[in-house]
C-alpha cells in the first residue's frame, strides 16, 4: 500500500454521491486499497473538514446550544482539544440522521410505562425527539432562571445549569427529564470525541492522540510483551489519515 | 403456510446450534438449521480496517439482537411490573449467523468437578442447614468425568490455548491448581502475557495465591481443528469482545465448524427465519417439527421432523419451550413446574489499580480470551464454613482491548468528575496508567427468581415477551464482597499508586443499564428429577422426548466460569447420546 503517490489515479464516482462519500463506501474492500489515490483522498476529506459543516438535523438555535453544551462537557484545556475543535456536534448531527438516531435500534413498542430508574430508559422518543424536546426544554430552563438561552451564559452559569440537569429532578415537559437528555448527550459527545473520524468527530484524530489510542492499528504481536512503556505509534483513522 | 422435511432441525446457528448440526450430519441425518439473524461472513463484514469501527460495532451494536423486533421485560421482584428492555446494555444477546459466539471474547474453560455436583459437595462438607432458606441449590446430573472427553473435544474444535496442570493424573506444567485433570494438554500453548497479566501474576504469587493462564480460545499460533477449518494466530488487536475477528483467531462458529457444513449437501441453512414455536402433536408428547416466520416474505412456513433442537441460546431457548407448551411452566407462588425455574445470572465487578506515571498499561492491547487468573476463592477452592455463603469467583486480568469509547464511560474511577473539568485528565491518567481486575463470580438460584410469559408486551410478531424476575440476593453479594476484599493484597503487591475495589452493595438492583456479563443461565435446566429439572442429563426435554435443549439454559446455578466451554461440552456430550442411543430407538433416555 502506498501513501503518497504524485499522480493519483481518479476512479470513477458513481451519480449522485460525493467522492468522499464513494471512497468511504469502499473504505475496507480491496477495491480501496488499489484505488491508488490515498493522498488525493485524504486531501479530500483534509479539506471537507475544514469547510463549515452543514446541519442536516438540528436548527440553528439547537445547534448553538449544542456547540456551547458539548464544550463544558468536554472542554478545550491542557489536556487536549474540547468538543468544538473535535466536531462533535457535527458528530451528532449526522448520528441523527441514522437508524441510531431515529431509534431504530431501541425496542419502540408501546405501552410506554415509568418505572424506577434501574429498569432502563422507557420513554417513546428516539434521540433525534430526546434532542428536539431537551434542547427546548433546556433553553427554556435556562430563560426562566436565568433570563438566556444556554449559549448566552456565562461558563460558570452554563456548569451550574449542567449540574442541576445531571443531578436535580427537573422535567422538560410531561415526560422527558433533565438527567435522560443530559446523559443521552453526554454519551453521544464522548462518542464525538473517541469514534473513528468516519463518523465526522474525532476530528484529526485529536481524542485518540490525547488518549494515546492508536487506532486502527490493531496489530500488536511485536509488542504484547515490551513491559512498561508506551506504544510508540501514532494514531490512524480507518480512512488511513494518520496523527 | 409451505411444508417442507428433515430429518432434524436446529433452531439457532450459534455455537450450540452448530455443534449438533454437525454431529447429527455426521450421523447422516438430514439437517435443517433456522436462524433468526442474516447470514455472516469474516470475508465480507469482518474484513479490516471496517470491522474494527468501535462506534458501529461494540457501540451500536452491529452483531447483536435486534432490540427493536423482539426483547424481553425485567423487573427486580415479584409484584413490581416488569419494563421492556429497550436498550442494550446489561447483556448482549446475538443475532445472525454464529450468534453470540461470532462477537463474544474467547475465554474457555471446563466446568469445575465440583460445580457440577455443587448441591452434593455443600452437604458433604458443611451439611443441609447451610442453604439458605430459598436457595434451589441443584447438581447438574452428570460428571467431570463423563464430560471430560467432551471438554477435550470442544478445546480441539475451538483450537483452544492454555498450560495444563495434570494431564492423566501426572503435573505436567504451571497450569492453575485447582483444575481437574484433563485427558490431554491443550491444543495450543498460552497466550503471551500482556503487561497487566504479567504484574498481576507476579503480584498474585507475592500475595500468596496460584496465578495461571486463562484458557483461550484465540489461537496463539496457527492451527487446523479436527474439522479441518484454520485459524491464524492472534495478533492481540484488542477487537474480540463485540466483534468479528479479522484475523480468524478467535474460534467462532463461523471460523471452526460452519466452513465444513455448508458444504455438507445434508446441511440446509435458512437465515432470517425467526422460529414462532415448537409444533407438537395432539399428546403434547411429540414435537413434529417447528413453525417459522420467514422475515423476508413475512410468511410462516411449517417444518417437519423427526427431531428438533433448541440452540437458540439460553433465554430464547426458554422463550420457546413456554411459546409452545413444551414442559410444565414454573409458577413461582406455587413453587411447581420446572420451565422458567432457576433462573441465574453471574456477579462480576471490577477493580481498578493505578500504577506510577513511568508506567504504560497499553490497555488497547489485548485478547479476549486471554489473561491471568486465580482460582483460590473460585468454587469449593476455600472453606466457605466461616463465610457462611456458598459460591464463589476466579479473579483475573483479562485486558481484552479497552476502545476510546468504552473507556470514556469508565472515566476515572470512582471519585473522578464525569465530565468538563478534571474529567479528561483523570481519563487520560486511567486509559494510560491503570489496569483492571474483575472478580467474574457464581449467582446462585432462588425461588422468586424467574422467567415467564410476560402479560403487556409483545415482539413484533405479536407473541408475548419472555418476563425476566431478577435481583441480586444477600448470599451472591455476601460472596462478592468477600472475594474482592481478598484482592487487597495483590493491589499492593502490584506497587498501584491508588486502587478501587469494586463490590456489590447491598441493598442495591440489579440495573439493567450497566453491562454485567451475557453469562445468563438456567431456566431450562438439567437434572435427574423431572419435578426440579426441564431436561435429563442428556438436555432431553422430560416431556417431549423428541426436543434437546442445547445451551446454558441448563445450568441449574450461574458459576464462576465463563459458560461456553461447558455449553459446547454438553452440546457434544448430548450430540454423542443421541447418536449412540436415541437415533436407535427413539424415546426417552432416562425413564422416571
Ligand atoms: C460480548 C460478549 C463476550 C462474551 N465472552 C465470553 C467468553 O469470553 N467466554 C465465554 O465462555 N462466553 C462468553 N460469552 C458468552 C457466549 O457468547 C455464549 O455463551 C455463547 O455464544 C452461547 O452460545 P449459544 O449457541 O447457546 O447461543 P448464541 O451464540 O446466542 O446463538 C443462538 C442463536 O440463535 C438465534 N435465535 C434465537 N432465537 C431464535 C428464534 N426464535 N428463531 C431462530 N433463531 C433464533 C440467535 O439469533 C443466535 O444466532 C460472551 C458473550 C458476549 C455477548
Ligand atoms: S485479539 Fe486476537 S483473537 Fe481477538 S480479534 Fe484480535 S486477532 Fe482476533
Amino acid at each position: 500500500m502506498s501513501v503518497q503517490n504524485d499522480t493519483p489515479k481518479k476512479l470513477p464516482v458513481p451519480p449522485g454521491m460525493s467522492r468522499r462519500h464513494f471512497l468511504m463506501a469502499l473504505a475496507g474492500t480491496a477495491a480501496f486499497w488499489t484505488a491508488d489515490e490515498f493522498a488525493d483522498w485524504r486531501q479530500a476529506i483534509a479539506a471537507e473538514a475544514a469547510q463549515t459543516y452543514t446541519p442536516r438535523y438540528f436548527t440553528p438555535d439547537e445547534w448553538r446550544f449544542l456547540e456551547a453544551a458539548t464544550e463544558q462537557l468536554f472542554p478545550q484545556d491542557e489536556t487536549g482539544p474540547g468538543a468544538k475543535a473535535l466536531g462533535v456536534v457535527g458528530f451528532i448531527d449526522r448520528q441523527m440522521d441514522t437508524p441510531y438516531g431515529r431509534g431504530g435500534l431501541w425496542f419502540m413498542s408501546g405501552p410506554f410505562r415509568e418505572g424506577p430508574a434501574n429498569l432502563g430508559y422507557q420513554l417513546p422518543y428516539a434521540p433525534r425527539e430526546i434532542y428536539r424536546l431537551g434542547i427546548a426544554g433546556a433553553d427554556r430552563y435556562c430563560r426562566d432562571h436565568h433570563g438566556n438561552a444556554f449559549a448566552d451564559l456565562d461558563h460558570p452559569t452554563q456548569i451550574e445549569v449542567l449540574t442541576a440537569f445531571e443531578k436535580l429532578p427537573i422535567m422538560f415537559g410531561e415526560t422527558l427529564t433533565a438527567g435522560i437528555f443530559f446523559e443521552q448527550l453526554r454519551t453521544n459527545t464522548m462518542e464525538g470525541a473517541f469514534s473513528d473520524p468516519i463518523h465526522g468527530g474525532n476530528r484529526h484524530l485529536g481524542g485518540w492522540v490525547m488518549l494515546g489510542f492508536p487506532g486502527a492499528r490493531a496489530d500488536f504481536m511485536d509488542w504484547v510483551d515490551q513491559y512498561g512503556p508506551a506504544y510508540p505509534l501514532g494514531s490512524v483513522s480507518i480512512s488511513g489519515e494518520t496523527a | 403456510m409451505t411444508t417442507k422435511n428433515a430429518d432434524a432441525i436446529v433452531v439457532g446457528a450459534g455455537w450450540a446450534g452448530s455443534i449438533l448440526a454437525k454431529e447429527l450430519t455426521e450421523a447422516g441425518l438430514k439437517v435443517v438449521m433456522l436462524e433468526r439473524g442474516p447470514d455472516r461472513a469474516t470475508a465480507v463484514e469482518g474484513a479490516y480496517p471496517d470491522s474494527i469501527d468501535e462506534l458501529r460495532g461494540a457501540i451500536r451494536h452491529r452483531l447483536f439482537q435486534d432490540l427493536s423486533r423482539t426483547t424481553v421485560t425485567i423487573r427486580n421482584k415479584i409484584g413490581q411490573t416488569a419494563l421492556p428492555y429497550r436498550q442494550l446494555s446489561a447483556f448482549l444477546p446475538g443475532e445472525g449467523v454464529g450468534g453470540a459466539g461470532l462477537h463474544w471474547s474467547g475465554v474457555h474453560f471446563r466446568a469445575a468437578p465440583d460445580d457440577l455436583a455443587l448441591r452434593s459437595s455443600v452437604i458433604a462438607r458443611y451439611g443441609q442447614k447451610f442453604i439458605p432458606e430459598g436457595m434451589n441449590l441443584q447438581d447438574y446430573g452428570v460428571t467431570y468425568d463423563e464430560l471430560e472427553p467432551f471438554f477435550d473435544k470442544a478445546e480441539k474444535v475451538f483450537g483452544t490455548s492454555g498450560e495444563a496442570y495434570k494431564v492423566n493424573g501426572k503435573v505436567v506444567g504451571n497450569g492453575n491448581v485447582f483444575a481437574p485433570s484433563r485427558s490431554d494438554d491443550f491444543p495450543l500453548p498460552p497466550l503471551k502475557d500482556v503487561y497487566t497479566a504479567n504484574l498481576f501474576r507476579k503480584a498474585a504469587g507475592e500475595a500468596g495465591y496460584h496465578p495461571y493462564s486463562l484458557p483461550a480460545a484465540n489461537a496463539s499460533r496457527q492451527y487446523t481443528n479436527p474439522y479441518g477449518a484454520q485459524m491464524g494466530p492472534c495478533n492481540f488487536c484488542g477487537y474480540c469482545s463485540g466483534y468479528d475477528c479479522y484475523m480468524y483467531s478467535k474460534a467462532s462458529p463461523n471460523v471452526n465448524i460452519l466452513p465444513v457444513l455448508r458444504k455438507d449437501p445434508n446441511f440446509t441453512l435458512i437465515t432470517r427465519a425467526h422460529v414462532m414455536r415448537v409444533d407438537l402433536d395432539s399428546t403434547k408428547t411429540r414435537a413434529t417439527g417447528v413453525t417459522y416466520l420467514d422475515l423476508d416474505s413475512n410468511r410462516e412456513v411449517t417444518i417437519t421432523a423427526d427431531l428438533v433442537v433448541l440452540g437458540a441460546f439460553q433465554f430464547h431457548n426458554v422463550h420457546l419451550m413456554l411459546l409452545s407448551g413444551v414442559g410444565k411452566p414454573y409458577d413461582a407462588q406455587k413453587n411447581e413446574g420446572v420451565v422458567g425455574r432457576n433462573f441465574v445470572y453471574q456477579t462480576i465487578t471490577t477493580s481498578r489499580a493505578w500504577l506510577p506515571e513511568n508506567t504504560f498499561t497499553n490497555q488497547f492491547i489485548g485478547t479476549g480470551g486471554g489473561g491471568v487468573a486465580i482460582d483460590d476463592f473460585n468454587s469449593m477452592n476455600f472453606d466457605h464454613g466461616p463465610h457462611g455463603f456458598v459460591g464463589g469467583s476466579p479473579v483475573w486480568v483479562n485486558q481484552a482491548g479497552v476502545k476510546p469509547i468504552a473507556a470514556s464511560t469508565i472515566g476515572g474511577g470512582k471519585d473522578a468528575p464525569r465530565w468538563g473539568a478534571g474529567y479528561k485528565k483523570a481519563l487520560v491518567d486511567t486509559y494510560r496508567h491503570a489496569m483492571a481486575i474483575d472478580a467474574h463470580g457464581s449467582n446462585m438460584a432462588y425461588r422468586d427468581v424467574f422467567l415467564d410469559l410476560d402479560p403487556t408486551w409483545k415482539n413484533a410478531y405479536g407473541q408475548p415477551l419472555l418476563r425476566m424476575t431478577f435481583d441480586w440476593q444477600d448470599n451472591d453479594i455476601r460472596m462478592n464482597r468477600y472475594v474482592v476484599s481478598q484482592i487487597e493484597p495483590i493491589m499492593k503487591a502490584l506497587g498501584a499508586t491508588k486502587y478501587e475495589l469494586g463490590m456489590l452493595e447491598p441493598g442495591k438492583p440489579f440495573d439493567t443499564r450497566i453491562y454485567q456479563t451475557t453469562h445468563l443461565g438456567g431456566g431450562a435446566v438439567m437434572g435427574d428429577d423431572p419435578n426440579t429439572s426441564a431436561i435429563n442429563r442428556y438436555l432431553q426435554s422430560w416431556d417431549v422426548p423428541n426436543v434437546f435443549v442445547i445451551g446454558s439454559n441448563a445450568f441449574p446455578q450461574g458459576m464462576g466460569y465463563n459458560p461456553t466451554g461447558m455449553v459446547a461440552a454438553l452440546a457434544y456430550w448430548s450430540a454423542h447420546h443421541i447418536r449412540t442411543t436415541y437415533l436407535k430407538s427413539p424415546g426417552p433416555l432416562v425413564r422416571v
